[in-house]
């Protein structure tokens, strides 16, 4: 049996959260989720926690694995020895036991105006995008929301401010895109933009889907500057 | 979010003279070391630089200054929690001096 040690708070009954101690059978082929779903179903079906596909590429099921962001879909009890600690995301407030509130990161998501900005009348056709072009942005494109990269950020645990590592990684997705003609700047070149980022790269090593974040932020920042000093040029 | 995001940061003016000062420590100092501090006292070359390389160690001097400056401010910021409006004054501040230091050295 592999013992999962699980953060739980329950609003109205713990005054704050308490750990609880839950017996999973040994499965090589089972990850934390599994584990979890097994306490759900067959022992304490109070406890809660986000999922979705079982696969990492929904987001939803990053917790902190002993300590470390992890998708819990994707991590496995048989890598551990001992007992497995799962917590809420840290960073994040806790809404009960596994689940935190996202609506902060939502609106950090749709502050960067993530979506193809162009002017003008509307395209008569599709717009063709060369495979460098598409190059170009598609690393950014990877980005799942799971937050494991603002749980990993020490500048966004010290500053809840800080618009973060998967915002201003998305930022940069269209950004880089050929089709795009927005300009983000005044959102981005902030303290609490890039400028905030003192590039520990804990967002790049947590990412489960190597978007790395830190390299994002790190080119905005060259692009920040140079319009700061050059406010006519456009990179 | 908050509306103060919104203002006008100095920080892209300081992060240029930190990301130079980055490269310039990164390539020229070793070198500036091994001829000014090993080489020259050993009588290896020639002694008589042209008058303009004091001019260069002074840039070279003020950008590494800043890169330090800047690195301590946000080492302090995030360790001690020291808010920003006290570090910077004090560490470009340091910075400033050291290079009015150089200046009245090599001048």
């Amino acid at each position: 049996m592999t013992v999962l040690e699980v953060s739980r708070y329950r609003p109205g009954i713990d005054a704050e959260p308490v750990f609880q101690r839950y017996e999973v059978p040994d499965n090589d082929d089972w990850a934390v989720l599994d584990g979890l779903n097994y306490v759900k179903d067959s022992v304490d079906g109070t406890l809660s926690f986000r999922w979705s596909c079982r696969m990492g590429i929904c987001g939803s099921c990053g917790m902190t694995v002993n300590g470390e962001p992890r998708l819990t879909c994707g991590t496995f009890l048989a890598d551990y020895d001992g007992v497995v600690r799962v917590e809420p995301l840290h960073g994040f407030p806790v809404i009960r036991d596994l689940v935190v509130d996202i609506e902060p990161f939502l609106e950090k998501l749709s502050s960067v105006s993530p979506w193809l900005i162009r002017s003008g009348e509307d395209p008569a056709s599709e717009f063709a995008q060369t495979p460098a072009q598409l190059e170009a942005y598609k690393q950014y494109s990877m980005c799942i929301n799971c937050m494991l990269c603002y749980s990993a950020c020490p500048v966004y645990v010290l500053d809840p401010d800080f618009l973060g590592p998967a915002a201003i990684a998305l930022a940069q997705r269209y950004n880089l895109d050929s089709r795009d003609e927005g300009d983000r700047f005044d959102v981005l070149s902030t303290d609490e933009g890039v400028w905030g980022c003192t590039f520990v790269g804990e967002c790049t090593s947590a990412c489960p889907k190597h978007v790395d974040p830190a390299e994002a932020i790190q080119r905005y920042k060259l692009t920040a500057a140079v319009r700061s000093v050059l406010p006519w040029v456009r990179l | 979010m908050t509306t103060k995001a919104k203002r006008r940061t100095p920080e892209p003016y300081l992060w240029l003279l930190f990301s130079g000062g980055g490269v310039i420590a990164a390539l020229v100092l070793p070198v500036l070391v091994l001829i000014f501090g090993v080489l020259a006292p050993l009588g290896i070359g020639d002694p008589a630089f042209p008058s303009w390389t004091r001019w260069i160690l002074l840039i070279v001097v003020f950008l590494c200054l800043a890169h330090a400056a800047h690195r301590i401010r946000f080492t302090l910021a995030e360790t001690l929690r020291l808010p920003h409006r006290l570090l910077a004054p004090v560490a470009y501040g340091l910075a400033l001096a050291g290079t009015v230091v150089a200046v009245i050295a090599l001048v």
